[in-house]
């Protein structure tokens, strides 16, 4: 069991003066999955990542990584783990081979070996093209790309990634997340923050919810949504009256109405003798149903209902 | 004996860095360069004949020009580390498993390459205008070793403010200290013509025995404790620098 956890947190905390941003969290990381810590703006998630990536120091609680422990043994953590930030972090007056040799010179590669991972990461993220020209020229996607392959010079085993596509188009977006699963792939365990839940729901094996310091939900995405209500069956009625009557007929119990749509939504288990009896309830009614849509919540849903009430 | 050879190689990466910086933004260089020179050539030849006829000025104010040209440069400094704290590549360097004063060493060790280059050229332009030191070898390697103690000081200063500013131009403001420390001194006039409260600051201010050290160097006039006020006075700054970096380091990079 512990040897199969590779980040581990027990009881984190962080303060800034007298703002409590990390009020005891604790995460369990499995070696080879792909973990998101998933939350709202100001919910903690870099605080963690920077405390995991040893460049900030934990006011309270333990963090391990790989098996160090990241305050006691910051330097062997550093040999295991690479850290792509929010905002890139390249050297924007060097291009992008120079970057990746400079990264790889500190990481205390033999030259050869420098200039073989140098080659292959260009090609992995397709910039082969580029590599000759200075990084203020790239576009933020180049850029977010180029960081990470520096990152992955040294083949780390943990791969902390703080919002890998937060202001990316949506093509450099699904082209990052193909990157991370084919990391994945590779066998790196990765652990990604987001405030998208489209992206954990696409990537994560693991998702845990961060809110004002605190973990509020954790489990996989589907999970997550089946936390909320289950299958939800949407009417879209024919008319007016058909949406008076069935209306009236549910009585309050349809979790969403929308007059002007002429839709309801009602609670159901999922399964065809469910449909059907409801269906059957409204044509025994002679409630005229122009169409119906099944729907399950999506992690929106999820995120909302368990992060909303308290604000 | 491995972590030594791995610090040094880390600080020489840094310095290469620094080094590939210069090369990137040769406008700044050209700046840092052509303003000490400018200024030169404005007080040799449009000030020069009022105040000492020009060949006897140019003397006079040579070594003083040299200072203002690498105080000017080292404080260029400043914004490469302020650069590297809001950018972000401070946190890849520090995630990495290297010793992080290296990235500090590195902005420092490619001030004293920027400053030789910058040295070099100032004097070349100066000769031309008429400047005729008449320092032995010795005397020159003398001169190297005093200016290379002020580069350090003053670019481990820079390094410092540069650590304490919030943004890129912040730093950048540091470099009008640099720039007008130097008239509070003997660099362009004899401080025995100034009004008295002014030429007590002048006279008791670090870049004065400094420039007075070099002007003996270089003329031959006389030194008498200017060279041990200067080594007292840089050598100070360069150690209570050094150390404060580190502290100021580690503070503003625990957020």
């Amino acid at each position: 069991m512990t040897t199969d956890v590779i980040v581990r947190t027990t009881g984190l905390r962080k303060s800034y003066g007298k703002t409590e941003v990390l009020a005891g969290v604790d995460l369990a990381v499995r070696r080879g999955s792909v973990f998101a810590l998933l939350g709202p703006n100001g919910a903690g998630k870099t605080t963690t990542v920077r405390i995991l990536a040893t460049l900030l120091r934990a006011d309270g609680g333990r963090a391990e990584v790989a098996g160090h422990d990241v305050t006691t043994e910051s330097a062997k953590v550093r040999t295991k783990i690479s850290l792509t930030g929010q905002y890139a972090a390249v050297d924007e007056l060097l291009t992008g081979e120079e970057n990746l040799q400079m990264i790889g010179k500190l990481l205390h590669l033999p030259r050869a070996r420098r200039r073989e991972r140098t080659q292959r990461l260009l090609e992995q993220f397709d910039l082969v093209e580029a590599a000759g020209r200075a990084v203020k020229t790239y576009s933020g996607g180049m850029r977010r790309r180029l960081d990470l392959a520096v990152s992955l010079l040294a083949q780390p085993e943990v791969i902390f990634l703080d919002e890998p596509t937060t202001g990316l188009d949506p093509r450099s977006r699904q082209d990052m997340w193909q990157v991370v699963r084919d990391l994945a792939r590779g066998g790196a365990t990765i652990f990604l923050t987001t405030q998208y839940l489209e992206e954990a729901d696409q990537l994560a094996d693991h998702i845990a919810v961060l809110d004002n310091g605190r973990l509020i939900a954790e489990g996989t995405a589907d999970q997550l949504k089946s936390s909320l209500a289950g299958e939800q069956v949407e009417l879209h009625l024919a008319d007016a009256v058909a949406y008076d009557l069935a209306t009236r007929l549910f009585n309050g119990t349809a979790l969403h109405a929308d007059a002007e749509r002429r839709s309801l939504r009602i609670a159901t288990d999922g399964s065809a003798a469910g449909v059907r009896l409801l269906l059957n309830d409204l044509a025994d009614r002679a409630i005229a149903v122009e169409k119906i849509t099944l729907r399950r919540p999506t992690l929106d849903d999820a995120f909302l209902s368990l992060t909303g009430g308290k604000r | 004996m491995t972590t030594v050879y791995w610090a040094i190689s880390d600080s020489v990466t840094m310095t290469g860095r620094g080094l590939r910086h210069l090369t990137r933004s040769i406008d700044s260089l050209l700046t840092s360069i052509m303003l000490p020179v400018l200024l030169m050539l404005v007080f040799v030849y449009i000030f020069g004949g009022a105040i000492a006829g020009r060949d006897a000025y140019v003397n006079y104010v040579v070594p003083g020009i040299v200072l203002l040209c690498c105080g000017y440069s080292s404080t260029a400094t400043a914004v490469g580390v302020t650069n590297d704290m809001v950018t972000g590549v401070i946190d890849r360097f520090r995630s990495l498993p290297i010793h992080s004063s290296s990235v500090l060493t590195g902005h420092v060790a490619a001030s004293v390459f920027r400053n030789a280059i910058a040295t070099v050229l100032v004097l070349l332009v100066a000769v031309v205008a008429g400047f005729r030191p008449n320092a032995s070898a010795l005397e020159w390697l003398a001169a190297g070793a005093f200016l290379l103690l002020f580069v350090l000081a003053m670019s481990w200063l820079a390094v410092c403010a540069g650590l304490l500013a919030r943004n890129a131009d912040a730093a950048g403001g540091f470099t009008f200290i640099a720039l007008f420390l130097p008239y509070l001194s003997s660099a362009f006039v004899p401080t025995e013509t100034m009004p008295k409260a002014l030429r007590g600051i002048a006279d008791h201010q670090p870049i004065t025995p400094m420039i007075e050290t070099m002007r003996g160097l270089l003329r031959g006039t006389p030194i008498g404790d200017s060279a041990w006020l200067s080594v007292a006075w840089f050598g100070g700054i360069l150690v209570v620098c050094y150390l404060g970096a580190g502290v100021l380091f580690k503070r503003r990079t625990a957020r």
